[in-house]
C-alpha cells in the first residue's frame, strides 16, 4: 500500500500529543517517534480519499441501544477496602496516595 | 532425537477425551500430566507461557475431577486449557504481556474464566501475547517473543501467539484468545490450529483487558471446528456485567455440526487474492475450495473493493479506543507507571490521541467511523450474494523473529486480511488448509453474517472431516 508522503509531523506536535496522552517521552524517544508517527499517519491518511458524503458514523455494532440495569448495589461485585488497595504501591490510612493537583 | 510423540492423549478431540474419561480409558490426571510434561519439554524453546499454575494445584484439581466422576458433566470437565493473559483471574498474576502490569494480582474474575471454572475445565496458565493485543506477531511483549513450534526461528503470530503455540505443541487442549483485528485468526493460521473470532457481543468481555472496546471479541482456539463448537456453547451468552453482550439465544453448536453443507455458497472476494498474497497461500486456498466443491458447495467470485481502506479504518478507530482505554494505567491503584509501555503501544496511544484531538477529530476519527458504516454495508451486500466469504488470513507465511517488530508500518500491514471484520462485527473461523513447501502452516478464514457461527462451524467441520491438515503437529525435540 503506497501513499504519497505527506509532511513530517513536527516535534512540537509530537510533544503536544505526548502531553495529551500523559506519556513522558525522553528526547531520544521523541526523536524516534517523529518519523514512525509520520509514516503511520501517511498510511491511515489514505482514508481522506474515501467519499463519505451523507454517510453517518458507526460507533458500535451491538444492535442494541440504551442498555440499562437497576440502580441496585450488587454485593457480589464489591471489593473490601483491603482488596481495593491490594495492588496500590502508595497508600495511607486506607487511602490511595496521589500527587497533588493544586499547589498551596 | 525424540520428536513430539505420535500418539498423545492431547491429539484427541475434546469429545473423544470426554468419552475416554467416562469409559475410564484414561483419567484427567493422565491427560494433565502429559500436558505438564510437554510444557516442561517444549515451553523453554517456545515461550508460550507468562504464568504457569503450580503443578501440584493443577494435578490435585485433575484428581478431584477424576474422583467426582464424569457422568452428566460437561464435555469440558477435567480438560486442561489456557487463557491469553488478557483475562483477569483473581489472585493469579495477569499482565496483558506488559511491564505495566508485571505485578498485578486481580481482585476479581473475568466472566469467561468463571464459566470455564464452573464447567470443570482446568486452567494450566496465562499466555504470552502482544502487549495489550497490540501486534500480530507476539513480539511486542515484555516477556520475550513467542517462537513458532513449526519453526523456532519464526513468530507464532499474534496477538494470541502463546495460546496458539501451546495448542500446536500439545501443552493444553484448548485456549481462550481475544480478537480485535485478527488476534485469534492470525496465530491460529500460523500455528496450524483452528480459531474462531465470534460475532461482536456473542461472548461476554467482562474481565477482558480492553484494547479497542467496540472491536474486542472473546473466542475459542483449539485443534478443530468441532472443539471450538463445544467451547463456544459453554462460553457464549448474555452477561449482565457486559452491556454489549447479546441476548440472542446460544445455539447448541456441537449438535448440528454434521448438517450437510451442499447448498452453501462460498464467495471469494477477488481483491483478496491479488498482489501481496503469497503464491503458496493462494494455491492452498484454491485447492481447499475445490475440496469444498466436492461436498456440493458452490463457489463464486465476489467483490469487496473497500479492502484497501481496511487498514486505515482499523488503525484509526483501534488506536483511538486504545488511547482512551489505556488512559487508566497511571500506576496509582495498580500497576507500574506509563513509562513502562513499549514503543509499539506508545505509538498506538499517540496515533489515537492525535486522531481524537481538537482539529483532527473530523478528518480522522469521525471519517473512520463513517468509513466503518460503508464497510458494514459492503459486507452486508457481499453476504447477501453468498453464505460464507472465504479468504486468506495472512498475506505471508510466519515471518522471522525480528522482521515485523523492527518495521512499524510492515507490522500493521500484516493484518490486512483480518482487520476489516472487527469494525463490522461479523464472525470468522480460521482453519488450517495446508503447508508451504518448507513446511510452514497455511490457514484460511470463513466469514459469515452476524451470529452465523453455526454455519461457519458446519463448513469448517465438513472440511475437516475430509482433510487432516488440522491434525498435523510440529516436530519438536526437547
Amino acid at each position: 500500500m503506497k501513499v504519497a508522503v505527506i509532511k513530517i509531523v513536527t516535534s512540537s506536535i509530537i510533544k503536544h500529543i505526548a502531553q495529551l496522552a500523559n506519556l513522558d517521552l525522553s528526547d531520544e524517544e521523541l526523536k524516534s517517534m517523529s518519523p514512525q508517527f509520520s509514516s503511520i499517519l501517511n498510511l491511515v491518511s489514505k482514508i481522506k480519499k474515501l467519499d463519505t458524503t451523507n454517510v453517518s458514523e458507526t460507533s458500535q455494532v451491538t444492535g442494541q441501544e440504551n442498555v440499562f440495569r437497576e440502580d441496585e448495589v450488587d454485593s457480589k461485585r464489591i471489593l473490601t477496602q483491603e482488596e481495593a488497595l491490594s495492588n496500590a504501591k502508595n497508600k495511607h490510612n486506607g487511602y490511595f496516595v496521589v500527587d497533588a493537583i493544586f499547589e498551596e | 532425537m525424540q520428536f513430539l510423540k505420535n500418539n498423545m492423549l492431547a491429539d484427541k478431540s475434546i469429545s473423544e477425551i470426554a468419552r475416554a474419561f467416562r469409559d475410564k480409558e484414561f483419567s484427567s490426571e493422565d491427560l494433565v500430566k502429559e500436558c505438564l510434561a510437554n510444557i516442561e519439554k517444549y515451553n523453554p524453546q517456545i515461550n508460550a507461557f507468562i504464568t504457569k499454575i503450580d503443578k501440584d494445584i493443577v494435578l490435585s484439581e485433575a484428581r478431584q475431577k477424576d474422583r467426582q466422576g464424569f457422568a452428566g458433566k460437561s464435555l469440558l470437565f477435567g480438560i486442561p486449557y489456557v487463557l491469553k493473559d488478557s483475562y483477569v483471574t483473581r489472585g493469579i498474576m495477569t499482565t496483558a504481556a506488559s511491564n505495566v502490569l508485571k505485578n498485578y494480582l486481580p481482585q476479581y474474575d473475568a466472566t469467561v474464566y468463571c464459566k470455564l471454572k464452573e464447567t470443570g475445565a482446568i486452567l494450566l496458565g496465562k499466555m504470552n501475547m502482544d502487549a495489550w493485543g497490540h501486534g500480530g506477531s507476539s513480539e511486542n511483549t515484555d516477556f520475550s517473543p513467542v517462537h513458532n513450534p513449526w519453526d523456532l526461528t519464526r513468530v507464532a503470530g499474534g496477538s494470541s501467539g502463546g495460546p496458539a503455540a501451546a495448542i500446536a505443541a500439545r501443552m493444553c487442549l484448548f485456549a481462550i484468545g481475544e480478537d480485535t483485528g485478527g488476534s485469534i485468526r492470525n496465530p491460529a493460521a500460523w500455528c496450524n490450529i483452528t480459531g474462531l473470532k465470534v460475532s461482536y457481543g456473542r461472548v461476554s468481555r467482562y474481565g477482558c483487558i480492553a484494547y479497542a472496546s467496540s472491536f474486542d471479541t472473546v473466542g475459542p482456539m483449539a485443534k478443530s471446528a468441532e472443539d471450538c463448537a463445544i467451547i463456544l456453547e459453554t462460553i457464549a451468552g448474555h452477561d449482565m456485567y457486559d452491556g454489549t453482550s447479546s441476548k440472542n439465544e446460544v445455539p447448541r453448536y456441537s449438535q448440528k455440526l454434521a448438517t450437510p453443507i451442499k447448498n452453501v455458497t462460498v464467495g471469494m472476494p477477488e481483491e483478496f487474492f491479488q498482489k501481496g498474497l503469497d503464491r503458496e497461500i493462494k494455491k492452498a486456498i484454491e485447492t481447499a475450495v475445490e475440496k469444498l466443491q466436492k461436498l456440493g458447495v458452490k463457489s463464486k467470485v465476489i467483490s469487496l473493493p473497500m479492502i484497501e481502506y481496511g487498514i486505515p479504518v482499523y488503525y484509526l478507530i483501534g488506536p483511538s479506543e486504545t488511547s482512551s482505554n489505556l488512559a487508566r494505567y497511571d500506576g496509582i491503584r495498580y500497576g507500574e507507571t506509563r513509562s513502562n509501555f513499549t514503543g509499539e503501544t506508545m505509538r498506538r496511544i499517540m496515533i489515537g490521541t492525535y486522531a481524537l484531538s481538537a482539529g483532527y477529530y473530523d478528518a480522522y476519527y469521525k471519517k473512520a467511523q463513517k468509513a466503518r458504516t460503508l464497510f458494514i454495508r459492503e459486507y452486508e451486500k457481499a453476504l447477501n450474494e453468498c453464505d460464507v466469504i472465504l479468504m486468506p488470513v495472512n498475506p505471508t507465511p510466519p515471518t522471522k523473529i525480528g522482521e515485523l517488530i523492527n518495521d512499524p508500518v510492515q507490522n500493521l500491514l500484516a493484518d490486512i486480511y483480518t482487520v476489516s471484520q472487527n469494525p463490522v462485527g461479523v464472525p470468522s473461523l480460521a482453519i488450517p488448509c495446508g503447508f508451504t513447501k518448507s513446511g510452514l502452516p497455511i490457514g484460511m478464514q470463513l466469514v459469515g453474517k452476524m451470529f452465523a457461527e453455526e454455519k461457519l462451524l458446519q463448513v469448517g467441520y465438513a472440511y475437516q472431516q475430509m482433510n487432516s491438515w488440522h491434525n498435523q503437529k510440529p516436530k519438536l525435540t526437547p
